[in-house]
């Protein structure tokens, strides 16, 4: 019977182990973000002497990163607005009424879940719409791109609503609109919120757009200011682990705070755009 | 009835925004693959299957782009599932703090892939990389690479901290198809004397076989897709010999060869795309509840 004593505490320590694996990493920049560089050198995981915060000062001035923040923020924010409100609306359409039509739809938007970006021809058709190098044109590509997951999630859940609310609506004399915005909406909430959380830290975590499309560092999000910052600053890993630390910090912040929703989302879903 | 409270109308913008900025440039793709365009002269020439000949003649490093995006796929698909499920399995039942460890297994796969790239620069750096400077510390100093510019080590670093990031995904799904197991059925196998394997081939795997399509399908779509971890990591380098089809998209648009950009673009696009439709008809038939 050796078993019921060792086998619990051997998964127990296999467990801390895979954290730890995981964990130490992320660590590691949060450590040697508060290092001198002459610390940082080594990038380790041991303390440093004293903390400097002046590391992030430095690095929000040399990195431009209050303005890389506000781009960030409104690039996701306008993503995620513009996505749910475009999803919901052709989710909820699409599943309440099934014709021929509506499937196929529903079928060829969901197709974009596997489908790749062409970003040369993309290009193209940036041109064509005046949206090249514009703060526009990154909201409505990176809104497009995140369409058909939101849409297979949101056409999962209405499905799940009951149609009884709609017909009392319609009866008590709601538009269509009307009954979309105020009775089928607030019964979408739960999956909205899923829905909105992915979709702004997979926009604000989005590199490839903005190192397509935007050549004006004024436009740049966290993720690209980053990445410039660290072909400047090489060397100095203490500056570098602070600017990678305030990019990460929204998502890790917003996955703690919405982890519910976010493992609901990416698993019960369970194909990511 | 339906038409009118459900509007077609409804979708139109959706669908339009969607075809604009995501099918019309794959579409337009295949056509732009038989051209010349580029950024040297405004005129574009028709030129046949030119582009697609160059990347399947297996001259040039074109076969090359392809090959490490399938080697790419293929162990990222595989070594995720595998470690996903043999993680998943530890985890299954008598583990303290299963909160704490499933807030920890899962932050990876929402850190940006760029800051990953970034972190994973330093741990593999050969001289002061914390993966090298631990292995020198505890003596298996033979160990230590160069990994991210040793041609033997390069791509495999690169599927390492892809598999780093995702596999605590993966984990999590499949643990919930595990919890979803009910647990009679191995009381039962073990009154039959059955063991760790044979309940594990007759029992476990067949029951989570749609946990594992799941995960199958969203690595294989990772995979093909992969762009940052090897951009940030080494930019195809050494060489050519870690460039998958997304940096090489990117290299070739960079240089100003659209033309062969999006012949790459487009052959991408078609697999995919034929992938997707039977990909898209195993979820749609899932999603239908009435």
């Amino acid at each position: 019977m050796m078993n019921k004593v060792l086998l619990p505490t051997l998964r127990n320590a296999f467990a801390w182990i895979l954290s730890a694996t995981m964990f130490i990493p992320l660590l590691l920049v949060a450590v040697n973000s508060l290092k001198t560089k002459a610390e940082a050198n080594g990038m380790n995981m041991s303390l440093p002497k004293s903390f400097q915060w002046s590391n992030y000062s430095i690095v929000i001035e040399e990195g431009k990163l209050i303005q890389s923040f506000f781009n960030s923020l409104l690039y996701a924010t306008g993503a995620t607005i513009g996505s749910i409100l475009l999803a919901s609306l052709a989710a909820y359409v699409f599943s309440r009424n099934r014709t021929r039509l509506n499937k196929a739809m529903y079928f060829y938007l969901i197709m974009g879940i596997a489908m790749p970006t062409n970003f040369v021809t993309l290009m193209k058709v940036m041109q064509w719409t005046h949206l090249v190098n514009t703060q526009t044109g990154i909201i409505l590509m990176l809104a497009a791109s995140s369409i058909p997951f939101s849409v297979f999630l949101i056409y999962g859940f209405v499905g799940s609503v009951p149609r009884e609310l709609d017909e009392a609506g319609i009866v008590d004399g709601c538009s269509p609109i009307r009954l979309f915005l105020s009775v089928v909406i607030p019964l979408l909430t739960p999956v909205l919120v899923t829905v909105a959380i992915l979709n702004f830290m997979g926009s604000w975590s989005d590199f490839i757009h903005p190192l397509y499309f935007l050549n004006n560092s004024d436009k740049w999000p966290m993720t690209l200011a980053v990445y410039n910052f660290f072909g400047r600053f090489q060397v100095n890993w203490n500056l570098v682990s602070a600017d990678i630390v305030l990019t990460t910090l929204p998502v890790i912040v917003i996955y703690l705070l919405g982890q519910k929703f976010i493992i609901s989302g990416m698993t019960a879903g369970s194909v990511k755009g | 009835m339906n038409r009118a409270i459900y509007p077609f109308y409804f979708g139109i913008a959706t669908l339009v925004v969607y075809s604009i900025f995501f099918v019309v440039p794959g579409l337009m793709g295949i056509y732009y693959s038989f051209t010349d365009w580029n950024s040297y002269s405004d005129e574009i020439r028709f030129i046949g299957f030119d582009n697609l000949a160059k990347i399947f003649s297996g001259e040039a490093k074109y076969l090359s782009y392809i090959e490490n995006t399938l080697v790419f796929t293929v162990s990222t698909v595989v070594l995720k599932t595998a470690l996903g499920l043999l993680f998943a399995i530890m985890l299954n039942d008598g583990i303290r703090a299963k909160g704490l460890h499933r807030v920890m297994l899962f932050m990876p796969s929402i850190v940006p892939m760029l800051v990953v790239g970034l972190i994973f620069k330093s741990i593999l750096n050969p001289a002061s990389g914390l993966l090298n400077e631990s292995l020198r510390a505890i003596g298996l100093d033979f160990m230590a690479q160069k990994w991210l510019t040793d041609l033997n080590w390069a791509f495999k670093s690169i599927i390492a901290v892809d598999i780093w990031k995702g596999v605590g995904y993966i984990m999590i799904i499949l643990l919930a198809g595990l919890q979803s197991i009910d647990k009679t059925y191995y009381e039962a196998a073990a009154i039959d004397g059955a063991n760790f394997w044979q309940k594990l081939t007759r029992i476990t795997i067949p029951l989570i076989v749609p946990a594992l399509v799941v995960t199958t399908v969203l690595n294989l779509l990772h995979g093909l897709k992969v762009f940052e971890a090897v951009y940030v990591l080494t930019n195809g380098g050494p060489g050519y010999a870690t460039d998958v089809m997304y940096t090489a998209i990117f290299k070739e648009f960079s240089t100003g060869n659209y033309g062969m950009g999006t012949a790459l673009s487009s052959v991408l696009f078609v697999v995919m795309t034929v992938l997707g439709y039977f990909v898209v008809r195993l979820m749609s038939r899932e999603g239908d509840e009435r």
